[in-house]
């Protein structure tokens, strides 16, 4: 087996050829180490590596645990000792994790190797990558567009091959809609289902990782490593986790699934919503039930979102002060300027307009008008979940109502950018778990762009939307395909 | 200066212990404002009884026992300080 053959695989299938001992999980690391150095230059999807970490790992790997000797990437927001943790901002430049996040220790206790940490939008604020402070990941099916975000790192590493599996994390849509853009999978799974102890917080009450994989039953893997309450998380939930990859099957006989019309509007791509129609007709064919649903306060969901997720930002990243950790600007008169200065020059555009809409909407005299008001209505989307989960176990939608856009075209309107995430968004402000699997294809300029499909499913309901998402992944080819940098050829 | 909505950027900058360029303030006026506008739309909701949302599902008073474990030494805590000496974070001088 060839290198570029060996990073080809599923996490499943690797986890037979270690058991095996057709490979070994050190050639592994090396055949990842040299598919990184072949590709990353274009593609820009990680932030640092360690190798020799790695590979020392690797040489006392035990094959038999759940992910035993599997290399996972991770999005440079999650803790893992040792390594850098940027969130790729200047303002945690040579910031080492003095601590593993939860997910880390759960990841390494069922085998798998922490391998490399993978690109985002500073601190996880946006939907393109190109809010990373030190460099824009491309996607990897046109290299002149982005890989969507903020998980672009993760996406576009899974996407070409550079990961076998990767953690994101989904405040709004940061995992499904890069692992649309890419063609990869996205889990996000029920708010506290996962812990969040090591994950740099950006929307408390948002907030959770998840995995970005190449097929469903990767993603099922990752969740029984990952999934289950943790102490130290005191949203974490404490609920058993089920075996997500036991559940997994084909038949969706006698499985309901509702097509909200508030999610069919104008603003979709024609060829998304042809691919979306596409697929309900392939899980009617299934056996699934189809059945229009309403969820009314949809509209509002961008509105709230942009509300709720920049107070509580606000708050959190009140933290990064030039003090305890990171960057600090140089010689402060005092400590006003030190503060002042230090977030200046620490933090780029994005999270300075965050913080500063965040600060407004809860300071004195616009708190009732704008975040207490955002969330009530924060309820009223609960509500309207609830009501159609009595009817239906899942949700389908476009995971995103565009295939990806090119680089540059959304920066300067941070509006537009903010609309890129209309169908995820909902699903963190209510709780709920949700997940993007490839359902075909879009052609612009001469390139094939992925197109995701959302299925959104009840809280702690994960292995039923997993089944689902499995059964219609092994009814389509769509996540066979690879992109042109996957291919063998040197460059894309 | 302020825009087309209540928010004064450069004021809620101080406040959030941001220091702004002009310019910066100014470009970050006209997105904001653009973003309260499109915000406005929330004031066409009828909220009336409604609870706010706090968590989505039903989880209170999580309660642990108050038990010591290992954490953090003084060391390991201070291993990314920007400046420090005898176990402490130094600053600059706050009281005079």
């Amino acid at each position: 087996m060839t290198g570029n053959e060996v990073t080809a695989v599923s996490i499943a299938d690797l986890q037979s050829l270690l058991r095996r001992r057709e490979v070994s999980s050190r050639e592994v690391i090396n055949a990842l180490r040299e598919r990184i150095e072949a590709v990353d230059g274009d593609l820009g999807a990680y932030l640092s590596l360690d190798i020799e970490s790695a590979i020392k790992e690797a040489e006392q790997a035990n094959v038999d645990l759940p992910l035993g000797g599997i290399p996972i990437a991770i999005k440079d927001i999650i803790n893992v000792i040792g390594q850098p943790c940027t969130c790729a901002s200047k303002i945690l430049t040579g910031y080492r994790a003095p601590y593993d996040a939860t997910v880390v220790q759960k990841l390494r206790a069922a085998g798998a190797i922490p391998f490399g940490k993978t690109n985002l939008d500073e601190f996880a604020m946006g939907s393109s990558t190109e809010n990373s402070a030190v460099k824009s990941t491309r996607n990897p099916w046109d290299l002149s567009r982005v890989p969507g975000g903020s998980s672009g790192g993760s996406a576009a590493a899974v996407a070409a091959d550079e990961a076998f599996g990767a953690l994101g994390s989904d405040t709004g849509g940061s995992i499904r809609q890069p692992a649309a853009l890419c063609g990869v999978v996205g889990l996000k799974p029920t708010y506290g289902r996962v812990s969040r102890f090591g994950l740099v917080a950006f929307a408390s009450s948002l907030d959770q990782v998840g995995p970005l994989t190449k097929t469903v039953r990767d993603a099922a893997l990752i969740m029984n490593a990952i999934a289950g309450h943790d102490p130290q998380d005191s949203t974490s939930l404490n609920e058993p986790a089920p075996d997500y990859v036991a559940s997994l099957g084909n038949d969706l006989r006698g499985v309901r699934l509702g097509v909200p019309k508030e999610y069919m509007i104008e603003g979709i791509d024609p060829q998304v919503r042809a691919a979306i129609d596409a697929a309900v007709k392939q899980f009617n064919s299934l056996g699934a039930e189809i059945l229009e649903v309403s969820l009314p306060s949809t509209e509002y969901a961008v509105a709230v979102y942009y509300i709720i997720a920049t107070a509580e930002a606000s708050a959190n990243l009140a933290r990064f002060d030039g003090v305890r950790y990171g960057y600090r600007a140089e010689n402060p008169k005092d400590v006003l300027d030190l503060y002042g200065r230090t977030r200046e020059e620490g933090f780029g555009p994005e999270v300075k307009r965050r913080i500063i809409l965040g600060t407004y909407v809860l300071s004195s005299g616009y708190y009732d008008a704008y975040y207490l008001r955002a969330q009530k209505v924060r309820e009223l989307i609960r509500r309207d979940f609830d009501r159609v989960f009595e009817k239906i176990d899942a949700l389908i939608s476009p995971t995103s109502p565009v295939a990806a856009f090119k680089l540059g075209e959304r920066v300067a309107d941070p509006l537009q950018m903010y609309l890129a995430d209309i169908f995820t968004i909902a699903a963190n402000l209510a709780g709920i778990c949700g997940i993007s699997v490839p359902c075909g294809f879009a052609e612009l300029d001469g390139h094939r762009l992925p197109i995701g499909l959302q299925l959104l499913g009840k809280p702690l309901d994960e292995a039923r939307i997993l089944q689902i998402a499995h059964a219609y992944e092994q009814s389509t080819d769509w996540h066979k395909a690879r992109p042109p940098v996957a291919s063998n050829s040197p460059k894309a | 200066m302020t825009g087309t909505s209540d928010l004064d950027v450069a004021y809620v900058a101080r406040l959030a212990r941001i220091n702004l360029t002009a310019d910066e303030a100014k470009i970050f006026q006209r997105q904001l404002d653009n973003v309260l506008k499109y915000a406005e739309k929330l004031r066409q909701v009828d909220v009336t009884g409604v609870e706010a949302a706090a968590h989505v599902l039903p989880v209170f008073n999580v309660f642990r026992a108050d038990t010591p474990g290992d954490w953090f030494t003084a060391e390991r805590a201070l291993s990314n300080a920007p400046r420090q000496a005898n176990g402490l974070f130094i600053v600059p001088k706050v009281v005079e």
